[in-house]
């Protein structure tokens, strides 16, 4: 079982000392996740319901009101 | 009922979501396809032991590398709009969306990234089958996370196997197999699977014209182009059946889409398919009618292809509109009044719960009646717009239309190409023909092209609804600033544009690099 993970930690680390342009690929990767879960999910993307409500019940009823009250701008 | 809403938000949510969709869609296809192109080189190395197979192979891996690295996660971005442009969306859609999106992730982690491991790694460390093994399983793994996603958006434009809950505003999945296995989301699926391996042996053959173009890598050009146009060949067929099925379930399904698709205002038999056109500009005030300047029509195509006879009966914008009595389509005011019955009963039921116990469990009773539901609920989205100018549910005529027009049309003519090219490359005549390697060159953007105006097809095409006749997007979109909207659809423009430029210029150094060069 030792040997198995062994060769597995070899087969990742190997593959990423051996890279050549893999490495930009990497830090692009990186940067992108970087900007998409720190910055963009953190201070533009809040979850409007989760961060509204404590409950589901709440949520639900909000919801419906939300459903219920439909607002339709008719500028034709 | 009806109050106003800053339409601008609902249309900056709209652009933002598009924007980010057909710039995810520019990563997808090419990793669908050529994970496939990548597997059958492979085998057909492992199989004769030629080394040359081994250097072809690693060098389409590296672009296969490439795309994935630059792509994966831009769909993530997709999900973070539900929950904070779409909220009410979100949570309407219930598990419908949360079962299939999960699977995905799973899929996507435990068959990609453990295998994708030991496909960019594993040559000389593993054997040769396993490794082999592995890149199928990556082909595989990828197709099979976009079975999930591609289930989902056919949900939306088709929802099946569900339950709506009235005491939590949610949809329950009712029969997981029908929504996995509805006409709509397996013809997707194919469709959009197929579409996805025809770009990918258009992109191969670009790459290898312009190496015999420059006559560099000549035989290891010659032989991918014959491996890429054979898989884009045998795909194309799937891609023009499921095409074909595809077209059927939306004249089934989603009819408004049909007529708009082929600018069919008024409904008949013996309906002609326009096989070209153009709309004029001039739109008239009535169903925002636009008249056709020229067109070719193929006579009773459409209803031939709908019904599988001519005198089948398609019906028109106006028909779906007006109602057509005899046809048994109900008009669209008749609609909207039946959706705002079932709006109002919503709204009933929420305030008689807890207060009235009586009128909650018989308004209760209703959502659970199917005669109810399929007279009233059916319609629950035509309800908001009860009372008002029946253009707003008639989608982008113009959009629809050419967009159609132009997939169907690069889609026959990818065909003709790839088999033309098949034809000079088995007869070894490819090299003298500059013409069709330029061709060549040129089928890549097109083929990209062609992909994007599927997704508008789809999704212009079924406006105003997110979810077929449920859901608006006005009643979809969160009651959030506006300008964060605007803000965040700058932020992605950039940051797309920034990895796409990232993606093409590491590609083409790649390129210029050409096989024997290609590092891992």
């Amino acid at each position: 079982m030792r040997k198995v993970f062994k060769k597995v930690f070899y087969l990742y680390y190997d593959g990423f000392r051996n890279m050549t342009f893999g490495r930009t690929l990497w830090i692009i990767i990186l940067v992108k996740l970087f900007i998409m879960f720190a910055i963009l999910k953190l201070f533009f993307f809040p979850d409007v319901l989760k961060s509204k409500f404590a409950s589901d019940e709440e949520r639900g009823n909000y919801v419906i009101e939300q459903l219920t009250k439909p607002k339709i701008n008719n500028n034709d | 009922m009806i109050e106003n809403l800053d339409m601008s938000l609902v249309d900056w949510s709209r652009a933002q979501f598009a924007l980010t969709a057909l710039y995810h869609w520019l990563f997808v296809p090419l990793t669908l396809g050529l994970s496939f192109i990548i597997a059958i080189m492979e085998s057909i190395y492992v199989r004769t032991g030629d080394e040359f197979w081994k250097k072809t192979t690693k060098f389409w891996m590296n672009i296969f590398g490439i795309n994935f690295a630059i792509g994966v996660a831009t769909g993530i971005i997709l999900e973070f709009e539900f929950g904070t442009n779409w909220s009410n969306y979100s949570w309407f859609v219930g598990d419908i969306f949360g079962a299939p999106l999960a699977i995905e992730g799973i899929m996507a982690f435990f068959l990609e990234s453990t295998f994708i491991a030991v496909m960019f790694f594993g040559w000389n460390k593993v054997s040769k089958k396993f490794h082999l093994l592995s890149t199928w399983l990556v082909a595989v793994g990828s197709n099979l996370s976009a079975i999930w996603i591609l289930v989902a958006n056919a949900w939306m434009q088709n929802p099946v196997g569900m339950k709506f809950n009235p005491d939590t505003a949610r949809n329950e999945m009712v029969n997981f197999w029908e929504v996995l296995l509805s006409p709509t989301a397996v013809n997707k699926f194919l469709h959009t699977v197929s579409q996805g391996y025809v770009l990918a042996a258009l992109v191969v053959i670009g790459i290898s014209s312009w190496y015999l173009i420059k006559n560099r890598n000549v035989m290891f050009a010659k032989k991918s182009i014959i491996v890429a146009a054979a898989f884009g060949l045998v795909a194309s067929v799937n891609m023009i059946g499921s095409g074909d099925n595809s077209a059927r379930d939306v004249a089934r399904t989603q009819p408004m889409k049909f007529a708009a698709m082929e600018a069919l205002y008024e409904g008949r038999e013996n309906a002609p398919l326009v096989a070209a056109g153009v709309l004029s500009g001039k739109e008239q005030a009535e169903y925002r009618k636009k008249d056709f300047i020229f067109k070719i029509e193929i006579p009773s195509a459409l209803s031939y292809m709908v019904h599988l006879s001519p005198d089948g009966f398609i019906p028109g914008i106006m028909d779906l509109i007006d109602g057509n009595e005899k046809r048994g389509i109900l008009s669209f005011s008749e609609k909207a009044n039946r959706g705002a019955v079932a709006i109002e009963t919503l709204r009933e039921l929420k305030e008689a719960k807890g207060k009235d116990e009586q009128r909650y469990i018989e308004l209760k009773q209703k959502f659970d009646d199917p005669d109810w539901e399929e007279n009233y609920f059916q319609y629950f989205g035509y309800g908001y717009y009860k009372g008002m100018n029946p253009i707003s549910i008639i989608p982008s005529v113009s959009l629809t239309f050419y967009s159609f027009h132009l997939m169907v049309g690069l889609g026959f003519m990818f065909i003709i190409f790839l088999a033309v090219i098949l034809f000079f490359s088995v007869d070894n005549k490819l090299q003298d023909k500059k013409w069709l390697l330029k061709l060549g060159i040129i089928m890549v953007p097109l083929a990209y092209v062609a992909t994007e105006a599927g997704w508008i097809v789809a999704e212009v095409g079924r406006q105003p609804w997110v979810i077929q006749d449920m859901l608006p997007t006005v009643a979809a979109v969160s009651q959030i600033n506006v300008s964060s909207v605007q803000i965040t659809f700058w932020l992605f423009a950039l940051l797309f544009t920034a990895l796409l430029i990232a993606e093409l210029k590491i590609m083409f150094k790649q390129i210029k690099l050409g096989p024997k060069d290609g590092g891992k």
